[in-house]
């Protein structure tokens, strides 16, 4: 066997990494090297430092220990029965990589997942020594993620929350039959208990200790997952059911949506098609409405037939369109949680008209000001001097604000 | 022939672009004095205006208060970085009119205050690009390495970013260089510098190779993008990012690169894929659910973690099976787990439970000497949020899981069961009984088994009335006195 260097094995295991959406490094408690003479810092939210022609950000050095791994899910690039080149990175070269690149300000940190290689344990273990070494050796205080490997023993997740900022566990797919199904060694039931555990974990260290009065450090950017979309047949309405679940669950900070992706060497048990990445888009918005617009996620998917979120629309419109009763929101009374259902306003534009009203009427035009389409807002609100009369309810209400014909996939 | 008016114009000079402590001066002076806004010329270094009155600006108007929010300041050092020299003039403006309007800011429709969002956005967006895109080359090696970069904002902004280098690279020895001035930190101390050239800084060293091979990889054509990508590094940034290079040919070459995923045909398993199979894999896990009643508590409880006799597994996190001495002389049985019980998989461990276990110590009985469990096995629940809101099991999940409160009661053999609310005392009896009525009595089952009647701790958790919570938790303390009295007889 020939030997890699350091750039073929680059050059493999970042291929192999490219699947995993996450890429943030928000969320990490503020630090900095100052002290500690070293280099690294985090200070709330992430920087992304570049952009692949995929409109994905680049923040963190994203790459597996190894793509050898045991596990045969068919969605999964480097399943064990793919034909795919295979390397293993040494810890030395890992930490290595990270320094030289964070020096450079290539990246945030680093996104360290792997296959698995002989027990879980292993390699869990040879992750934790990465961050550890370069948390502790090496002074490092930039981003650390570690994807955990829902089997590992429970010390090792223990230590893995001292040094990384945050921890996920992929759920891989919204349904456990699905699970069943396109990863036959994967358990859901072990992925649940991890996340759970990894949970009661952050929440314990976050007590202040009896003793010192201090919080200890564990995973302080919290723990995401990440669900596949389109390798098998569950509906919208069904993954946003899982992510509510997960996130009231194990109190996620995120939830990632993948566009499945057609991969090199591809298992017949799944679609050969081009990623639904329209779908994964409107998936994020129905998400978004979750989290941070006081939608119930039956409400976002209600009406719709097929469980299917509407490609052509974003979900916040369609909701409108569908609750036209509920329109036209007065922008100068109307509470936050009215103002934040009105399509085309923010979070933050929703802010400003309450600071604002405060002081004056609002009028259309302040309203068009402050956010970023007026033609979107108009047929659903009353300002002063403005009322959107019959267009609230009219019947072409939905083809006119879409204008022209729309393309319906993001190619 | 042109008219000069008798108005004299006031000019400041600026020794900097970004010199806000000589701004604040020269505006505190000029406010006080109720000079407008038209009146004023602002300059950054010698001045070159014939008609301004070069003589020096008036003094602070005494007794006069100059009030503007804190928000101001912050914000007006943050836009004096901006590069329009229009700036100085606009920030005079919004001091002069926040005298009469000191929730002027807060209008956010307002001419003036879009213009300062707006160059404060720009400000902050270049502040932010700076951070992202700036990109070190290493110069010499081992202790002599030193870090350089070029980098070029659109606004005076090195200064006020400095710092935040220096906090991230506190143990290198670096500079940036930009069009618009320099920062160079030693190690110790940081020093701002005149502008520099893009010839001053270094060209390429060995990490890039590698760095340009991760932004290949990481790249996945099939999901080309590249509206979304140029929205966040715009073309203005490339020529300084040694990876924007690759960009034309990757995008060129992605739909290709796509297709070719797609269209190559699934191949045969690797050659170790049959070893690792057989290693790993090879045994495989009795997954049917057990029909026959397992032979100990052990035994009932590994079942009951796969147990699908309901769809009530689905959603929950796991099977919360009961705890105790396998011998106990008395079972309490609860309802559900809740959010709690679900995520560390042991029953009454949450609110309810310690309610549950201050009151049993009040009463006199250890909890370690009995057995708790629960009708439901798994956390029926609707998520909100963050949160898990409990739903009352139904009829049907508390039938279907008599299956495993019947075999725990069957193995421990237990002289007295205690029912804790309805939903238990339906697993304990088979039907329904109104526990508020019954509460207090003890019920004999055919098989003997005396079943005493009591509330849910949780209860008393629902009262929002504090002395009726308080009255209702004494009468639990005297049921579970009742309960000791009966285990003793």
């Amino acid at each position: 066997m020939t030997v890699l260097s350091t750039r073929d094995k680059l050059a493999i295991l970042s291929d192999a990494a490219k699947y995993d959406a996450s890429c943030a490094s928000s969320g990490a408690a503020k630090r900095n090297s100052l002290k500690s003479g070293g280099i690294g810092s985090t200070e709330g939210s992430g920087i992304c430092h570049s952009y692949a022609p995929d409109g994905r950000c680049i923040s963190l050095l994203k790459i597996l220990l190894t793509n050898f791994c045991i596990y045969d899910c068919s969605y999964c690039i480097n399943r064990s029965s793919s034909n795919v080149k295979r390397a293993r990175f040494s810890i030395e070269e890992v930490v290595r990589l990270t320094l030289e690149f964070y020096k450079r300000n290539y990246i945030e940190g680093l996104f360290l997942s792997s296959g698995v290689i002989r027990s879980p344990d292993e390699t869990m273990g040879e992750m934790v020594e990465i961050a550890r070494r370069l948390r502790v050796d090496e002074k490092f205080g930039g981003y650390i993620h570690l994807k955990t490997i829902p089997e590992c023993a429970p010390e090792l997740l223990e230590q893995a929350g001292l040094y990384a900022d945050r921890l996920s566990i992929n759920v891989e797919l919204p349904t456990d039959e699905g699970v069943k199904r396109l990863a036959p060694e994967k358990r859901p039931e072990t992925i649940r208990l991890s996340m759970a555990k990894l949970r009661a974990k952050i929440e314990e260290k976050a007590e202040p200790t009896l003793k010192t009065k201090k919080r200890q450090r564990f995973a302080p950017g919290g723990q995401s997952t990440q669900m596949i979309v389109g390798a098998d047949a569950t509906n919208d309405a069904e993954i946003l059911g899982a992510s509510a679940r997960l996130y009231g669950s194990y109190q996620l900070r995120r939830v990632y949506y993948s566009a499945f992706s057609p991969i090199p060497d591809a298992s017949s048990a799944l679609p050969l098609m081009k990623p639904p990445l329209m779908r994964e888009h409107r998936l994020y918005q129905a998400d978004w409405l979750m989290r941070f617009y006081g939608f119930d996620r039956h409400e976002i998917v209600a009406g719709r037939q097929d469980g299917m979120l509407d490609l052509e629309i974003d979900p916040k419109l369609s909701w409108a369109l569908a609750n036209r009763g509920a329109f036209p929101v007065d922008v100068n009374r109307a509470p936050r949680e009215m103002l934040l259902r009105v399509p085309g306003f923010g979070t933050r534009a929703v802010q400003k008209m309450l600071d604002m009203r405060r002081f004056r009427r609002l009028r259309l035009e302040d309203v068009g000001r402050l956010c970023q389409s007026i033609a979107k807002v108009r047929p659903f609100i009353v300002a002063e001097g403005w009322s959107p009369g019959g267009t609230t309810d009219a019947q072409h209400l939905r083809a006119r604000l879409i204008g022209r014909p729309t393309q319906l996939s993001l190619f | 022939m042109i008219v000069l008016h008798a108005t004299t114009l006031q000019t400041v000079h600026l020794s900097s672009q970004t010199d806000f402590p000589a701004w604040r001066d020269a505006a505190r002076r000029l406010a006080t004095n109720d000079i407008p806004p038209a009146d004023i010329v602002w300059n950054v270094g010698e001045s070159d205006d014939l008609f301004a009155d070069d003589a020096s600006l008036p003094e602070v108007a005494p007794q006069v208060a100059l009030n503007v929010p804190r928000e101001f300041i912050d914000r007006a050092e943050a836009v004096i970085c901006h590069s329009d020299p229009a700036r100085f003039a606009l920030l005079y403006r919004i001091l002069v009119r926040l005298r009469a309007d000191p929730n002027l800011l807060k209008i956010a429709s307002d001419p003036d205050v879009m213009k300062l969002n707006e160059m404060e956005k720009a400000v902050r967006r270049d502040i932010h690009k700076m951070r992202a895109f700036v990109r070190f080359v290493e110069i010499g090696e081992g202790e002599d390495a030193r870090y350089a970069a070029w980098f070029e904002p659109d606004h005076f902004i090195v200064e006020r970013n400095a710092p935040f280098f220096v906090r991230r690279f506190t143990g290198m020895k670096w500079a940036i260089l930009t069009p618009k001035g320099t920062a160079e930190w030693d190690g110790e101390s940081l020093t701002i510098g005149p502008p520099a050239s893009k010839a001053d800084a270094p060209a390429a060293d060995a990490t890039e190779d590698l760095w340009l091979t991760y932004f290949t990889n990481i790249f996945n054509p099939a999901r080309l993008k590249v509206k979304a990508m140029q929205a966040e590094m715009p073309k203005k940034y490339w020529k300084n990012l040694p990876e924007a290079a690759l960009i034309p040919d990757l995008i060129r070459g992605a739909d290709r690169a796509a297709r070719e995923m797609i269209e190559r045909m699934p191949t045969l398993p690797a050659p170790h894929h049959a070893k690792v199979q057989e290693k790993y894999w090879s045994a495989k896990e009795a997954t049917a659910a057990p029909e026959a009643p397992a032979g100990s508590l052990d035994e009932a409880r590994r079942q009951a973690e796969g147990c699908r006799r309901c769809p009530l597994w689905r959603d929950a996190t796991q099977t919360v099976f009961g705890e105790g001495p396998h011998d106990a002389r008395i079972v309490f049985v609860g309802e559900q787990p809740g959010d709690r019980e679900d995520i560390a998989g042991k029953p009454f461990v949450g609110p309810a439970g310690k309610v549950f276990n201050d009151v049993l110590d009040e009463a006199g009985i250890d909890r370690r000497i009995t057995y708790v469990t629960n009708a439901v096995k798994h956390f029926k629940f609707e998520p909100r949020g963050k949160r898990r809101i409990h739903f009352k099991p139904n009829v049907v999940e508390v039938l279907a899981c008599r299956w495993w409160v019947e075999q725990e009661l069957g193995l421990i053999q237990p002289d007295l069961a205690v029912a804790l609310g309805a939903t238990a005392a339906l697993s304990l009896l088979g039907r329904a009984i109104p526990v508020t009525k019954l509460r207090g009595e003890v019920l004999t089952r055919d098989d003997g088994l005396r079943v005493f009647i009591t509330i849910h701790p949780s209860f008393i958790l629902r009262i929002s009335e504090r002395a009726d919570a308080e009255a209702e938790r004494t009468r639990f303390v005297e049921d579970m006195v009742a309960v000791r009295k009966l285990m003793a007889a």
